[in-house]
């Protein structure tokens, strides 16, 4: 008993609120570091461009690390809420339903133009709402299902919000003619970010944006380690580790696992909010399955349920598919005597990762402390757990 | 079994009375809604049903191919419990085989009777025995090694494989659709019953598929290995136990599995004469809701609702548009996972329990 009591003392610490004094100085200069890193570089550079989306992708893999990581449900649609919180800035956020003639809170250029145009700052948490509802509605089939059939449902789900975000130029599901989404076209200009005190955001001066993505990442980070922190985070791992069990300690696994979903999906509406805005269009080729596959082999790169670990991943993963497959990598196939073009092999590169992670270290580069201990225990029991698996 | 606590406050009883009728025919009457909806439709506007029959046989043809593929995912899936992602796209490779191997044979639309005959006999054994042995090998490579990994881990690398697959075939034959030869003028009408004409294509499917599926089930009934394959299925521990290689059988099961996919490549490319190396991925997705609909994990659920699926299809892409019929497909697999997970003929199984 003592030497278990022990291993979850060993387990708690560094997960706990108040960490080790090195890693709280470690967070602390990371911050400091992200906050100063655009007054070394030009305010318009695609290096500030890519780290802006590779903050969005830090918020995105933080809500899909909720769901997988944290609960153990495998959502392979995960998309679909990046697609919500879009389409909800596209809405809500430009002059797509130009009849109408709504403004709340916007400064004079939007003002001025017909259309529903709600300030940032009130989308934001409405496109979470959005989201959040969704992601309760996805969840509620999947409740009594475990394991790959949840997989299965969420990329179904995924796919169906996908095919209709296509498809909804002229009515929906063929019934009428209403132009919804306007398809592969896309719902274009979307109104910037118009935050109070500060000047106009516009497309050539990336800094704000950049320090918008990062502080919604930050408070997305602060999110996710109260959360693992918390009450409910506990009751997530514990389903994630033996629902059955879970179960007989009270664990209310419905609710749990409706949260799980819904804050995840919070935090994807949250974040396709952001880009929408960012990018200036919503178009429906941005919510294709292998969209969710990305943001998914960033926390399996960087280490399912592992805060720090999926950062790391979506902004490793950002940067090699914006930069060094397309700039470093692209004329290496032509310098070895073969034809073909490396950006569009962007995703079979993506599956290799994920099947090398997945053979040679399925913890990832920075693993969870909890799945850290787990596998030094299951090297300790070895045969038994072998045996609990086959 | 956890629903239970949010539906049955009022009375215990009649909450539970209900919900085991919508476990039973609540799937049933989903699957009826679509045929029966156009059914009075044409009835109301011209009193002849010959329209939604067409829909239907068009329906079991292309069904045929999703059975086949289908079958794949049943197979692997009883003997492992993986969803073996990358079989969609293994089919697709399939058909990229078939069309590659139908130039080098020399078959063209003007090859005769016998000659075209043996022609395409060889290219759906080649396209097989490739199909068959690529998924071996994913087996050998991707699966294997995570055996007694948690289930999340051989899950993922079969969606990477997938992936991988798809720019395989992307590199082979480039990003856009290819136009097949049609060989055997699957167009060309054979025969009328009542109104509904009968097409080259649609004996093509079901001559392939009809003997295929005829052998796979008498081979696992009936066959040494076949039996083994029951055995692992059932609790590999003990068929360990009782001098069964369940390594071997599950290749061997891999092996089956890639053989049928094989052999949808080849009616796939001939029935609808055209191959894209994306078309694995939707293609995946409806044999799979397909297998789960039958019963995840039995041979005959598989094929059955394989055969069901193509008809919602059909009737899908004849009534409300080829744009929709994913969505639709789709919706009907979520609604299959909420009224019946254990599918038309399978039994409660600890996934979907």
């Amino acid at each position: 008993m003592s030497a278990i009591a022990a291993r979850f003392r060993e387990v708690r610490a560094p997960g706990a609120a108040g960490g080790p004094l090195a890693g709280r100085l470690l967070a602390t200069g990371a911050v400091l570091f992200a906050i100063l890193l655009p007054f070394g570089f030009d305010s318009g550079s695609g290096f500030i461009e890519d780290c802006t989306v590779a903050l969005f992708y830090v918020v995105m893999a933080l809500g899909l690390n909720i769901v997988v990581g944290f609960a153990g449900l495998l959502d392979l649609g995960y998309v679909a809420f990046f697609a919500f919180g879009a389409y909800t800035m596209g809405w809500f956020g430009s002059g797509w339903f130009n009849s109408a003639d709504i403004h709340i809170g916007v400064a004079e250029q939007a003002a001025r133009l017909p259309g529903i145009h709600l300030n940032w700052l009130l989308i934001l948490p409405l496109a979470a709402l959005i989201a959040a509802f969704m992601g309760a509605l996805l969840g509620f089939p999947t409740l009594r299902l475990r394991g790959d059939y949840i997989a299965i449902v969420t990329l179904a789900f995924g796919e169906i919000v996908h095919t209709t975000a296509v498809n909804s130029d002229e009515g929906v599901f063929g019934i009428g003619s209403f132009n919804l989404t306007n398809g592969r076209a896309g719902i274009t200009p979307v109104d910037k970010i118009d935050l109070p005190l500060v000047e106009r955001f516009t497309s050539l001066e990336l800094r704000p944006w950049y320090w918008t993505a990062l502080g919604l990442a930050l408070f997305v980070l602060f999110v996710n380690v109260r959360l693992r922190d918390s009450r409910l985070g506990r009751a997530w791992v514990a389903i994630r580790e033996d629902e059955v069990a879970a179960i007989s300690m009270g664990v209310p696994t419905v609710r749990v696992k409706l949260l799980a979903y819904a804050l995840g999906a919070a935090l994807g509406g949250m974040a396709g909010t952001f880009y929408s805005s960012f990018v200036n269009t919503v178009n429906a080729d941005q919510f294709e399955f292998s969209f969710s596959i990305f943001v998914l082999a960033m926390i399996i790169l960087g280490g399912l349920g592992s805060i720090w670990g999926v950062v790391l991943g979506a902004i490793a993963l950002t940067f090699i598919n914006n930069r060094l497959i397309p700039d470093v990598l692209n004329d290496v196939p032509s310098k070895v005597g073969l034809d073909f073009d490396l950006t569009e092999l962007g995703f079979g590169i993506f599956g290799f990762l994920l099947v090398i992670m997945m053979v040679l270290r399925p913890q990832g580069l920075i693993p969870e402390s909890r799945h850290k201990a787990e596998l030094a225990a299951a090297v300790e029991e070895g045969e038994l757990a072998t045996e609990a698996h086959a | 079994m956890e629903s239970a606590s949010v539906t049955a406050r009022p009375s215990r009883a009649r909450a539970d009375v209900i919900r085991e009728f919508i476990s039973k025919y609540g799937l049933f009457a989903v699957l009826l809604l679509l045929p029966v909806a156009y059914g009075i439709q044409d009835l109301r506007d011209d009193g002849d049903l010959s329209r939604l029959a067409t829909n239907m046989k068009d329906g079991l043809s292309n069904g045929a191919i999703w059975a086949l593929i289908a079958v794949g995912y049943t197979l692997v899936y009883g003997i492992i419990e993986l969803i073996n992602f990358a079989h969609g796209d293994l089919f697709m490779l399939g058909s990229f085989v078939a069309f590659s191997l139908m130039g080098t044979v020399g078959l063209t639309t003007s090859t005769g009777g016998i000659a075209l005959f043996f022609g395409l006999l060889l290219i759906l054994l080649i396209s097989m025995m490739a199909c068959g042995a690529l998924n071996t090998m994913i087996e050998r490579v991707g699966y294997r090694p995570l055996r007694s990994a948690p289930k999340l881990a051989p899950l993922i690398t079969a969606v990477g494989f997938s992936f991988i697959l798809q720019n395989v075939g992307l590199l082979w034959l480039g990003g856009s659709h290819h136009g097949v030869p049609d060989l055997i003028e699957s167009q060309h009408r054979l025969f009328t019953i009542v109104g509904v004409p009968f097409t080259n294509g649609d004996i093509l499917a079901l001559a392939v598929t009809a003997p295929l599926v005829f052998v796979l089930v008498n081979f696992i009934n009936f066959s040494r290995i076949g039996r083994a394959m029951r055995a692992t299925a059932q609790d590999p521990q003990a068929a360990r136990l009782m001098g069964i290689s369940v390594d071997t059988t599950i290749s061997f099961t891999f092996l089956l599995g890639g053989l049928m996919a094989g052999a949808a490549g080849l009616i796939y490319a001939l029935y609808q004469t055209d191959v894209w190396f994306f078309a694995g991925f939707t293609a995946g997705l409806i044999a799979f809701t397909a297998a789960v609909m039958g019963g995840i994990g039995n041979l005959m659920g598989a094929v059955i609702g394989g055969l069901i699926i193509g008809i919602i299809q059909q009737i899908s892409d004849n009534r409300i548009g080829t744009e929709w019929t994913p969505a639709i497909v789709f919706a009907y697999l979520v609604l299959i996972m909420v009224f019946r997970p254990q599918g038309i003929l399978g039994e409660q199984t600890r996934e979907a329990g």
